[in-house]
């Protein structure tokens, strides 16, 4: 039983719940039960708050006996990256930094998925503060590959994509900056959804770099995706870069019949640098659209080859001041040793924070020092919108764009750790999607032949996720890449 | 040589709104340590800040107040620095797209006597921007505590051109803003509690120059007479340098009001580097021209513009008005009591500047009871005025009846009536009163029938005397002149 329920997508986990041929609590206890079986090996969790997700599992069954339940994801586990905050639960973004700090307060998506009805299983490993590309930059340890745990799992949000494709979880949130959800869902075989910048609060979640972070969906299928966006999307408040739009119904938009859409090819995602088995997947997976009736566009992106550096730019400069927060005065990590204000800031931070996040704070405050910042931030900002521009222009021919989302399958643990720059170069495919404020989203679409997944990502129009869910949902109807788990 | 100052001020006004600038948590002053905050004062991982408009309209009616111009759109930039006061770490601020820029405000230095009109002179604002206030910093022998309530309160930092040449000019501009900005609502301005504090530049340069020297600029001046005696202390030591061959160098000093002297914080080379960028969280504010009317309209009279008129309309003396018109609730008080009778406006007046000012400082140790305790009403004052114009009242009772309203709240009408206090009009009874007081003196009598007027008042005493003060002087007068020349 357990072990049927635990590879089953959180659709069909909707459904058993609605027959009454299981409970919540069974649910819960059995994705408990496998991630208390794998966490030695694939180390996703940071936190499985065991007793809270229990009790709200029997809230949930009892709303259900009483017919009060609130939708689909009512009694679903939902496991959150450790970035999103939970009310009075521990949120440390995978630093010793915030290691003591407890929330005091929900994030709009955890709200959101609270009024849902939501089981909130456990916080999910990550590289620290979001910055990374393998999880290796976790202050507690890494997460590991369910499909060969010596190999990464990606990052940032790692430990939710590891999550899912171990069976821990059905459904997991991440945050994507410049490919943090897409490129771990890649590496780790599972669906995961970077929205249109705007479409999800980020209240609440701990700000890496603000006019990147997006919050999104991680999932076995593009229905549970879209089922999990459909819950936490929406104009908020409490977020003033979130936007006034009405959300569609993605699921009843993937009942429609499958289109002839344009799909447009940017040849320089193809170029060097690209593994050869990936690049064989994702031209399969570009003539399965074709033989479908879709009309495959050559276009171009020629500013696509800037994004790497204009991103290390922006985020870091962003990240320099949002995370000067982190100081030891009002919260998180004080050091012991300090004799004053001003060496209290030194030996906390200093204590704190790892050498990923030190190198992006010490890159982004460079970048905006008197002198600097014409050259570095104020180009990057120019070169940004040219690089929107090149995505709207192309946009004028193609509904969407197919490339594939990381330029290699999963690496092995420590083989880019101590080279930044290759690690960077991880993020090629994606982090022009976050500087054009762009939907994107990787799917399965293959296995290397030492049996590790590659992804193909599919680039949507701002605010067009339903369009961009149907396209992936066609392809993923008619391959089951899904069907196969990893051996843990 | 002689040196003239050039003087240029930094006003930060905390703004009268009833929540913060960037989140619903109330704003205030003397509540217990940290209790106004929220996660989002506190900087807490994962907050946002979230504009507050009425911050917004209450800077755009502080650009319309002093004819400034109000952009179509302002934006927010990142001001980054360490310090245990600022939760953040960085402030929110406007660098380079402020909501108010330009505009003049009117200024008035001291007359010969406070009975005569100083000279007015504009000086010209350079721009407004809005940020948020920090918390504050309390040190203790060993530790220092640090209360966020003050943190994220809407500050509106008010910068003026160099136009200033005096620490007179200097405390002017400061009177004239807080006059104001009180007077239309946008800030209380109580240098007391912090609403309104002032940076100012100041550099010398011999009388008559056209080039500008360095200046230093001078933090920490909290108070009038902060403001002026720093600056007065910082044009002598810079004259003194420059009269000894020196140069001055720019920096930041701070003015230590005990000892009285500026001294060095950091020069310009120490000076930080904010690395300010535009805020990613925030959207550009736009502001509708509509509105911006709307607000326009809604504007009270300038004080000066105010002054202007009730010299004009109402013949009042400078000295009446610069009670009634520099104090807002003062001039507020008459307008509306001269709106219920509007026969009188100088007697309502000199009712408010003089018994109403003696009254409420009267029962006060310290200072004059808050207009707001006030048991009397606009209303009342009009009454009064009107029932002593209809010779109902003599304004020599009037004076108790004055007390007596003010003391209970009572209706001036009811207190006449009460004690029977109406002024009588038995010219009969006057007359024989007046008769008798003629034969008693007849220097007097004499003296008015060879035309000396001023010699009536030896009759208006004793006719006051046997009629209890209810007589009308001025029928006394009418009724002797009568009785003596036909």
């Amino acid at each position: 039983m357990a072990t049927d329920l635990i590879w089953q997508s959180a659709t069909a986990l909707s459904a058993l719940l609605e027959k009454g041929e299981v409970t919540s609590r069974d649910l819960t206890e059995a994705f408990i039960a496998r991630a208390q079986a794998v966490e030695p090996s694939v180390h996703a969790y940071l936190d499985l708050h065991t007793d809270y997700a229990l009790e709200q599992a029997d809230q949930a069954d009892q709303r259900r006996q009483l017919g009060q339940v609130r939708g689909p994801l009512d009694g679903i586990p939902v496991s959150l990256k450790n970035v999103i905050s939970i009310k009075d639960l521990p949120l440390t973004a995978a630093s010793k930094m915030l290691e003591p700090f407890v929330s005091p307060y929900d994030a709009t998506t955890t709200l959101k998925l609270k009024n849902a009805g939501a089981v909130l299983l456990g916080r999910l490993n990550m590289d620290e503060f979001a910055m990374g590309s393998s999880c290796e930059n976790s202050a507690f340890g890494p997460t590991f590959n369910p499909w060969d745990t010596e190999r990464i799992p990606g990052g940032s949000s790692g430990g939710s994509a590891a999550c899912v494709a171990a069976g821990e979880t059905p459904l997991s949130l991440g945050s994507d900056t410049g490919g943090s959800i897409r490129q771990p869902a890649s590496l780790c075989g599972i669906v995961g959804m970077k929205p249109t910048y705007g479409l999800v609060s980020r209240y609440g979640l701990a700000a890496f770099a603000s006019s990147l972070d997006q919050i999104g969906p991680m999932a076995h299928t593009v229905e549970d995706a879209a089922l999990l966006l459909q819950t936490i999307a929406g104009y908020d408040p409490l977020d003033s870069t979130s936007f006034n739009t009405s959300i569609p119904d993605y699921r009843a938009a993937l009942q429609e019949a499958p289109k002839k859409w344009r799909l447009g090819v940017p040849t320089e995602f193809f170029g060097e640098g690209l593994d050869p088995e990936v690049k064989e997947a994702v031209q399969r997976a570009i003539q399965w659209y074709e033989a479908q009736g879709c009309e495959i566009v050559e276009i171009s992106l020629p500013h696509n080859e800037l994004s790497v550096p204009v991103y290390y730019v922006l985020a870091p400069a962003e990240a320099s001041s949002n995370l000067a927060r982190y100081d030891g005065v009002r919260y998180g990590h004080r050091s012991s040793e300090a004799k004053d204000a001003i060496d209290l800031y030194f030996k906390s931070r200093g204590e704190g924070f790892g050498p990923e996040v030190k190198r992006r704070i010490l890159l982004g405050t460079y970048v905006l020092s008197s002198g600097y910042y014409d050259a570095y931030y104020l180009r990057a900002q120019k070169v940004r919108t040219l690089i929107r521009n090149d995505y709207l222009k192309a946009f004028e021919q193609v509904d969407a764009i197919l490339t594939p989302t990381s330029p290699t399958a999963a690496f092995k643990l420590g083989e880019k750790k101590d080279d930044p720059l290759s690690m960077y170069l991880a993020d090629i495919y994606t982090i022009s999607v976050n500087l054009a404020g762009l939907p994107g989203l990787s799917m399965p679409c293959g296995f290397t032949q030492d049996k590790l997944p590659i992804g193909l990502q599919v680039i949507g129009q701002p605010f067009k996720e339903s369009e961009l869910f149907q396209i992936a949902h066609a392809y993923e109807q008619a391959h089951d890449w899904k069907t196969t788990h990893p051996n843990l | 040589m002689e040196y003239e100052a050039v003087i240029g001020l930094e006003v930060h006004v905390q703004l009268k709104t009833r929540t913060k600038m960037f989140t619903r948590v109330e704003q205030g002053f003397g509540h217990e340590p940290n209790t106004l905050t929220n996660p989002v004062i506190m900087g807490l991982p994962g907050v946002l800040p979230v504009l507050n408009l009425a911050a917004i309209e209450q800077s755009v009616r502080m650009g319309l107040v002093f004819g400034a111009e109000v952009p179509e759109v302002c934006r927010w930039d990142r001001k980054n620095y360490f310090y245990p006061d600022s939760p953040k770490n960085y402030q929110l601020t406007q660098l380079h797209e402020p909501i108010v820029v330009g505009g003049e405000v009117e200024i008035e230095l001291p007359g010969p006597s406070r009975n005569v009109m100083g000279e007015h002179k504009h000086i010209r604002l350079d721009h407004a921007h809005l940020e948020e206030d920090v918390g504050k910093l309390n040190h203790y022998d060993f530790d220092s505590l640090v209360d966020y309530n003050r943190a994220g309160t809407p500050l509106l930092e008010i910068v003026t051109q160099p136009d200033l040449r005096s620490p007179e000019e200097a405390v002017a501009l400061l009177q004239s803003l807080r006059m104001h900005l009180v007077a239309a609502g946008i800030s209380d301005c109580d240098m007391e509690k912090g609403q309104m504090r002032c940076d100012a530049n100041v550099s010398v340069r011999p009388q008559g120059a056209d080039y500008l020297n360095k200046r230093c600029e001078m933090k920490n001046l909290n108070s009038i007479s902060g403001v002026r005696n720093a600056i007065a202390y910082e044009i002598r030591r810079q004259a003194k340098v420059y009269e000894k061959g020196g140069t001055v160098i720019q920096e930041t000093r701070r003015w230590d009001a005990e000892s009285g002297v500026t001294t060095s914080m950091r020069s310009k080379e120490e000076a930080h580097d904010y690395r300010y960028f535009p805020d990613p969280d925030l959207m550009p504010v736009r502001l509708p021209r509509e509105r911006v009317e709307a607000l326009r309209a809604e504007l009270p009279e300038g004080v000066f513009d105010q002054q202007r008129r009730y010299m004009e309309q109402y013949d009042f003396p400078y000295t009446l008005t610069s009670v009634i018109c520099y104090d807002f609730e003062l001039s507020r008080f008459f307008e509306l009591a001269h709106a219920e009778y509007d026969q009188n406006p100088k007697a309502i007046a000199n009712y408010i500047a003089n018994e109403l000012q003696r009254e409420r400082a009267a029962g006060e140790e310290d200072g004059l009871l808050p207009m707001s305790q006030l048991l009397i009403t606009p209303s009342h004052i009009a009454e009064l005025v009107r029932i002593i114009d209809e010779g109902k009242l003599t304004k020599h009772l009037a004076k108790d009846v004055f007390t007596e309203m003010f003391q209970t709240g009572k209706r001036p009408a009811a207190i006449v009536k009460e004690k029977g206090l109406e002024q009588e009009d038995n010219s009969d009874e006057l007359e024989g009163i007046l008769k008798e007081a003629i034969a008693k003196n007849q220097k007097a009598a004499d003296d008015v029938r060879a035309g000396n007027e001023k010699a009536i008042n030896a009759f208006v005493g004793p006719a006051m005397k046997a009629t209890k003060g209810k007589a009308n002087p001025q029928q006394v007068r009418e009724i002797v002149l009568k009785l003596l020349n036909g």
